[in-house]
């Protein structure tokens, strides 16, 4: 099944609460082997003027990963997920996300197009706080390889 | 702890010395339990070879927060990366070998903005001679 491009520019509504625990950004951080003191001592991250233990600068991929299946995995997109690769993806953080961060994340597919046999499609998860003060700007770019 | 690169000690040029990585099948399988991501090509080599690829590869996600570490550790705080970006240009493929798959990982200081005290470090991720991450740019706030 082609993709189906009229979801370009559709914008999702805001999704449920996502409350980061100082334990999540412990796991997170043991498994992509990063140990700096930050992320584990709430002391360590106040010394660098955090407000408490402070996530790896890709932790915020959680939170997009499971706002984009809102898109990705909905059958009507079209996305056969068996031949996605991912192309890029890029973090803009208005501040560090730290434990007890509650979080809400917003949806916008910006691009969806077929060139070359292949499609590609491009979403953005702005997440933000309750009060909807900007966090971060996650992109992703997935590549859908052609048959 | 290193001392932290200061924003006016450092120069367009500056480099971030190479470090190397092992990326491990256990890696893989921890990496899918924390991010949630457990796509079957990151751990069931049946799943692998059966979309065309070699083998089990390492999630692009865990390479690019792998290559993270060099920028974060170099600068000292991991809260101090405020935009990191890049493509994905080959897969890493992490055999069942006991030895898995070592990243090559260096940088570059390569913009300097005096207004915003940031610096852009550009580097270099390889895996096995080939370059596996592209355009990998990470924008650095230092004091």
């Amino acid at each position: 099944m082609p993709l189906d491009t009229s979801f370009a520019k559709k914008v999702y509504p805001p999704s449920p609460v996502y409350e980061v625990g100082p334990e999540k950004i412990a796991e997170f951080a043991a498994a992509v082997g990063s140990d700096h003191p930050a992320h584990l001592d709430p002391d360590a991250a106040r010394a660098l003027g955090h407000p408490d233990v402070v996530a790896p600068p890709t932790f915020a991929v959680i939170v997009a990963q499971r706002c984009e299946a809102q898109y990705v995995a909905d059958p009507a997109a079209g996305i056969d997920y068996r031949r996605v690769v991912h192309g890029e993806e890029k973090f803009r953080h208005h501040r560090p996300i730290v434990a007890g961060d509650r979080l809400v994340a917003t949806l916008h597919v910006d691009m969806v197009r077929e060139a070359g046999g292949h499609g590609m499609v491009t979403t953005r998860v702005e997440i933000a706080d309750e009060g909807g003060q900007p966090v971060s700007t996650v992109t992703s770019m997935l590549v859908v390889r052609g048959e | 702890m290193s001392e932290r690169p200061g924003f006016d000690s450092l120069q367009v040029g500056d480099p971030v010395p190479e470090r190397s990585f092992v990326l491990q099948r256990a890696d893989l399988v921890r990496y899918a339990g924390a991010s949630g991501d457990f796509n079957p090509i990151h751990w069931n080599a049946r799943a692998a070879t059966r979309v065309g690829l070699p083998d089990v590869i390492a999630h692009g996600m865990l390479t690019m927060a792998t290559a993270a570490r060099l920028v974060s550790d170099w600068c000292g705080d991991p809260g101090a990366i405020v935009e990191y970006g890049t493509r994905f240009t080959k897969p890493v493929v992490v055999p069942d070998d006991g030895a898995g798959a070592t990243l090559r990982v260096s940088g570059t200081v390569a913009v300097k903005d005096e207004t915003a005290r940031t610096v852009r470090v550009d580097l270099v991720v390889e895996c096995a001679g080939d370059r596996v991450l592209g355009k990998a740019q990470a924008v650095v706030r230092l004091s």
